[in-house]
C-alpha cells in the first residue's frame, strides 16, 4: 500500500494562450525524493511554480494529504508545509542570517512590537545546526558563499515546519565540496522523512539522490517511474524524445600549425602565475580547472578585461602592448563570457539589437557613422536561422523572454556575426538543456572548422574530452599539465586539476 | 489567436481595444497635448490666437533644445542636473564679451571689470566678431563642463546624480560671482535676434528643429545611438562586446552640456541680459518634459521624437494654467501631479507591453 503526499490530477497551465502543462498526472509518495528532468521549457519550473502558489493552474487539481489544495499565494503554500528553494536564491542578502529566518514572523517582545533579538537568534542557531551549517546567525547574508546561502535557505525551510521540499537546480552555482555538502543534506531530510522534489540538468545527480524520476517533455509527462527503470542515457531520450546517439558532435576538421594566440610567461599577483598557451588556426583548446583555478581570469586577461603585471600576449604573432576588448575585437577576438546575464545580454534589449551590438562597427558608413540597417537585418536574420534561435521575431521580441539555451545562442550569435579569428568561451553550456547543449557543441565545431581558434574554458570536464584537440589543465593560476586528444583520460585530468590539494 | 477566439466582438471589446491601442500608442502624449488643447480652447480660446502660438513656440525652442541633450544622458541611465547652471553661466559669459555698455556702479566688484567689462561696453561690444565670439564662448562653457562631468562620471567612476550635483552647484554660484549677482543688460540687438519672432517663425526655432533632427538620427541611425542604448541597458555587456563605453559616455555629457549652451544662446536672446540665474528654474521642466515623453530613468530607452511631444505638452500645461490664471503655487502643484501622473502611466503601459507578449 502506497501513501501519497502529493496529487496531480491533470494539471494544466497556458500563458497568453500558449500550453506549456498538458495535463499532468504524477504521485509522489510520501518521504520520498523525486527527481524532475526535462528540457529547459519542458514545464518542470511552472509546474513547481503552481505547486508553490506562485502561479495557478489553468485547468486540473492538486491533493495535497488527499485533500484539494489550491494556494492562493505563496503564504499558504508555505503554511500548508510546502518549501520552494528557488534557482535564483529569495534572500535578502543585507539582512543577517536570523532575520531571513523571520522575515514573516518575527519573534517580539511579548506583545511589545520590538524584536526580542536573543529568541530569533537561539531559534535561528537550532536551525542553522539542522544543516550543519556553523556560522553566526548575526551574519549578513552577503558575507556568505553560493553553497552556505543555499543551506541558509534549506534551514529556513526547516524553520518553516516544511514537509515537502523543492530543490530548483540548486548546485548551478555551488562548488564541488559544496554539492556534496548539499546532497548529505537532502540524504539526512531523506532520513527525517521529508518528502523532496529536486529539479537538475545534471543526471548523474539526479540518478544518485532520487527513488523515482518523472521526465517532462513539451508539457507532457512522458515518462515516470522508479529510479531502478531509468538509466541517464533513457532520461536524455525520453526528454529531447529521439535517441541521441552521441553527446558530442564528431569533429569536423582538424586543428592546423597555424599559430593565432600565444601567451608568454603571463602573470598577475594573486591571479596568475608564468601562464604558457598556444592555440592555432582550427583549434579548440580546452582549459580545465576547478574552482578558483583562475581559469575565467585568463580569458579576462587575455580579452583585456582584466590588466595584468608581466608577459606577453600575441594575436597573430604580434604582441599587443595594450589589450582591450575594442581593440581584441578589432583584431578579430570574441569572448562569450561565463555570466551570459551580467556580462553576455542586453536582457531588455531585442535579439536583434543583442546580436548586433558587438559587430556594428562591420555595418557602419566611414564618415558619418551610418549604420547600413538593411545589411545589418539580413545578417541577423541569417544568424537566427543559422543557430536556429527560437524566437517569434528577432526585431520585436526581447531576450529576456528565452529559455537559457537559446539566450546562449543569441549570445554566440553576437561573437559568429563579427566573424572572429580567436573564439573563447567560457562555460557555453551552463543552464543549458541537454538537446541545445548539443546544438552548441555543433556550432563550435562548425566554427573551428571555419578556421577559428577556440578556447574552451569549462568545469566540466567531460564536454571538454568531448569536443577539444587539447586540454590544458590549471590550478591556482598555473598551467598544471597539457593532454592531447590520444591520451584523453578523465581520470588523469583530474587528478593533475587536484594536484595542490592531494600533496 | 484571440482573435479567432472571439468572432464577434462588441461594441464594448472594440472601444477596450480602441483604448488600449490609444494607450499603447507611441503618440499617446501627442494625443493627450491635443485634447488639452482643445479642452483649453473651448475654456479659453485665448489660446489659439495667433499671439499665444508664437509664445507657445517661442517658450518651447529652448526648452527642447536642453531636453534633448537630457534624452541622451537619461537614455545611458544617467542624469544632468548641471544643464541649467551651464544656462546661467553661458548666459554670463556671452554677455561680457559684447554688452554695448556696462555700468560702473553695479559691476565695480565684479572680476571681470576691466578684464572683460568697461565702462563703455564689454571687450567686444563694437566688434564684427563680438557675436560670433561670444557664441562659440558660450558653446565652449558648455562642452568644458560636459567634458568634466563625462570623465568624472566615466573614469573617476562618480555616480551621475553626485557628478552634475556637484558641478550644478560649482557652475552656479561662479555664474553668480562673476557678476556679483548682477544682470549684464543692454545686448546688441543683433544678438537679441536670436530670440525675436517674426509670426510663427524664429531663429530659435531653426537651431532647435536642426538640434533636434540631427539627434534624432544619430539615435534612429548612428552607431554611435545603438551603442547608447546598449550602454543603458547593460554597461558590463557593452563593455564585453567592444563597445568604447567609457568614450561615449564622455560624448554623451558633452553634448548634455553642449544643448545647454545652445538653449543659454536662444534664451539669453529672449531677455536681452546676461542673467546669472537665468538657468534656475528649468531644471525641473526639462526632466519632467524627458521623462513625460516616456524616456526612462532607468535607461536603455528614450526616442528625441518623445522628447518633442514632452516638451510639447509641458509648454501647454504652462501656458494652460497661465490661461486660466492659476497662481505661482497652484502651478508648482499640478506640474508635480502631472509628473506623479506620467510616471504612473508609464508603469501602467509597461505592464500592458508584458502582457501583450
Amino acid at each position: 500500500m502506497t501513501d501519497l503526499i502529493l496529487q496531480f490530477q491533470g494539471i494544466s497551465k497556458a500563458f497568453f494562450g500558449v500550453p506549456v502543462l498538458k495535463g499532468i498526472d504524477l504521485d509522489v509518495e510520501r518521504g520520498t525524493t523525486v527527481g524532475l528532468v526535462g528540457e529547459n521549457g519542458a514545464g518542470k519550473s511552472t509546474l513547481m511554480n503552481i505547486l508553490g502558489g506562485v502561479v495557478p493552474a489553468t485547468a486540473g487539481r492538486m491533493l495535497l494529504n488527499g485533500e484539494i489544495f489550491e494556494p492562493g499565494d505563496p503564504r499558504q503554500a508555505d503554511a500548508a508545509g510546502i518549501a520552494f528553494i528557488h534557482q535564483e536564491l529569495n534572500l535578502f542578502t543585507n539582512l543577517s542570517i536570523a532575520e531571513n529566518f523571520f522575515i514573516s514572523d518575527f519573534p517580539t517582545m511579548g506583545r511589545v512590537p520590538l524584536l526580542n533579538r536573543r529568541d530569533l537568534n537561539h531559534r535561528a542557531r537550532e536551525y542553522l545546526a539542522m544543516v550543519d551549517l556553523h556560522v553566526s546567525p548575526d551574519m549578513p547574508v552577503e558575507r556568505l558563499a553560493p553553497g552556505e546561502r543555499q543551506l541558509v535557505e534549506v534551514a529556513k525551510a526547516l524553520s518553516l515546519d516544511a514537509r515537502i521540499i523543492i530543490f530548483d537546480e540548486p548546485t548551478t552555482s555551488l562548488t564541488a565540496r559544496e554539492t556534496d555538502r548539499l546532497f548529505e543534506l537532502i540524504g539526512r531530510l531523506h532520513e527525517d522523512g521529508k518528502t523532496i522534489l529536486y529539479i537538475s540538468h545534471i543526471l548523474g545527480d539526479v540518478m544518485r539522490l532520487s527513488d523515482a524520476i518523472a521526465v517532462l517533455r513539451d508539457g507532457n509527462l512522458v515518462a515516470s517511474g522508479p529510479r531502478e527503470e531509468f538509466t541517464i542515457d533513457r532520461m536524455i531520450s525520453s526528454m529531447v524524445g529521439r535517441d541521441i546517439g552521441n553527446l558530442y558532435p564528431e569533429r569536423s576538421a582538424a586543428p592546423t600549425e597555424d599559430l593565432m594566440l600565444e601567451v608568454r610567461n603571463l602573470s598577475k599577483a594573486g591571479i596568475s602565475h608564468q601562464i604558457n598557451l598556444k592555440l592555432h588556426k582550427g583549434e579548440v583548446l580546452g582549459v580545465f580547472g576547478l574552482m578558483g583555478s583562475g581559469r575565467s581570469e585568463l580569458a579576462q586577461i587575455i580579452f583585456g578585461l582584466e590588466d595584468f603585471d608581466e608577459g606577453e600576449v600575441l594575436i597573430n604573432g604580434v604582441a599587443a602592448d595594450k589589450l582591450s576588448p575594442t581593440r581584441n575585437i578589432r583584431g578579430g577576438m570574441a569572448f562569450v563570457t561565463e555570466n551570459r546575464r551580467e556580462e553576455g545580454l542586453m536582457m531588455e534589449a531585442t535579439v536583434a539589437d543583442n546580436l548586433t551590438i558587438a559587430a556594428l562597427p562591420n555595418y557602419t558608413s566611414r564618415i558619418v557613422k551610418r549604420v547600413r540597417n538593411s545589411g545589418l537585418a539580413t545578417a541577423v536574420k541569417e544568424t537566427v536561422e543559422i543557430l536556429t534561435i527560437k524566437v517569434n521575431d528577432a526585431f520585436k521580441n526581447e531576450v529576456k523572454g528565452l529559455s537559457g539555451g537559446n539566450q546562449q545562442k543569441v549570445v554566440l550569435g553576437k561573437w559568429l556575426m563579427t566573424e572572429p579569428s580567436i573564439l573563447i568561451i567560457d562555460e557555453p553550456t551552463r543552464g543549458v538543456d541537454v538537446g541545445a547543449k548539443y546544438e552548441i557543441y555543433e556550432i563550435i565545431d562548425q566554427i573551428a572548422a571555419r578556421g577559428t581558434a577556440v578556447l574552451f574554458i569549462s568545469s566540466e570536464i567531460e564536454e571538454l574530452t568531448g569536443m577539444c584537440d587539447r586540454i590544458m589543465v590549471m590550478g591556482q593560476g598555473e598551467v598544471l599539465g597539457t593532454f592531447d586528444r590520444a591520451d584523453f583520460d578523465t581520470e588523469a585530468i583530474l587528478r593533475t586539476a587536484f594536484r595542490e590539494h592531494v600533496a | 489567436m484571440t482573435a479567432a477566439a472571439q468572432p464577434q466582438p462588441s461594441a464594448m471589446d472594440r472601444a477596450l481595444l480602441l483604448g488600449r491601442r490609444v494607450l499603447m500608442s507611441e503618440y499617446l502624449i501627442l494625443y493627450l497635448c491635443i485634447a488639452m488643447f482643445v479642452g483649453l480652447y473651448l475654456i479659453s480660446p485665448t489660446v489659439a490666437t495667433p499671439r499665444n502660438i508664437t509664445n507657445l513656440l517661442s517658450n518651447m525652442w529652448p526648452l527642447l533644445v536642453i531636453a534633448v541633450g537630457q534624452t541622451f544622458v537619461l537614455i545611458i541611465a544617467g542624469i544632468d542636473l548641471s544643464q541649467g547652471a551651464v544656462v546661467s553661466l553661458a548666459s554670463v559669459v556671452g554677455a561680457a564679451f559684447v554688452a554695448q555698455s556696462a555700468n560702473p556702479i553695479v559691476f565695480r566688484k565684479s572680476p571681470l571689470w576691466d578684464v572683460m567689462l568697461f565702462q563703455d561696453g564689454a571687450i567686444l561690444h563694437d566688434s564684427v566678431l563680438g557675436i560670433p565670439v561670444a557664441i562659440l564662448a558660450m558653446l565652449a562653457v558648455g562642452l568644458l563642463i560636459g567634458a568634466f562631468n563625462g570623465v568624472a562620471v566615466a573614469f573617476a567612476r562618480i555616480p551621475p546624480f553626485m557628478v552634475t550635483l556637484v558641478t550644478s552647484m560649482f557652475v552656479a554660484a561662479l555664474a553668480i560671482y562673476l557678476v556679483k549677482s548682477e544682470n549684464i543688460i543692454d545686448l546688441p540687438d543683433e544678438f537679441a535676434l536670436i530670440g525675436d519672432d517674426f509670426g510663427f517663425f524664429s531663429i530659435a526655432m531653426v537651431i532647435a528643429i536642426g538640434v533636434a533632427v540631427v539627434a534624432h538620427l544619430v539615435l534612429s541611425r548612428s552607431i554611435f545611438g545603438r551603442w547608447l542604448y546598449g550602454i543603458g541597458n547593460n554597461p558590463r555587456a557593452a563593455v564585453v562586446s567592444g563597445v568604447p563605453v567609457k568614450k561615449v559616455i564622455v560624448a554623451t555629457y558633452v553634448f548634455s552640456s553642449f544643448c545647454a549652451a545652445a538653449a543659454s544662446i536662444i534664451y539669453t536672446a529672449r531677455v536681452q541680459q546676461g542673467r546669472p540665474t537665468l538657468g534656475e528654474p528649468l531644471l525641473l521642466d526639462i526632466i519632467a518634459a524627458v521623462v513625460i515623453g516616456g524616456t526612462s530613468l532607468a535607461g536603455g530607452r528614450g526616442k528625441i521624437i518623445w522628447t518633442v511631444f514632452g516638451v510639447i505638452f509641458l509648454v501647454l500645461l504652462g501656458n494652460a494654467l497661465s490661461l486660466l490664471n492659476v497662481p505661482y503655487f497652484y502651478i508648482a502643484i499640478v506640474k508635480g501631479s502631472v509628473i506623479l501622473f506620467a510616471a504612473l502611466l508609464d508603469v501602467v503601459r509597461r505592464r500592458l507591453a508584458l502582457q501583450q507578449v
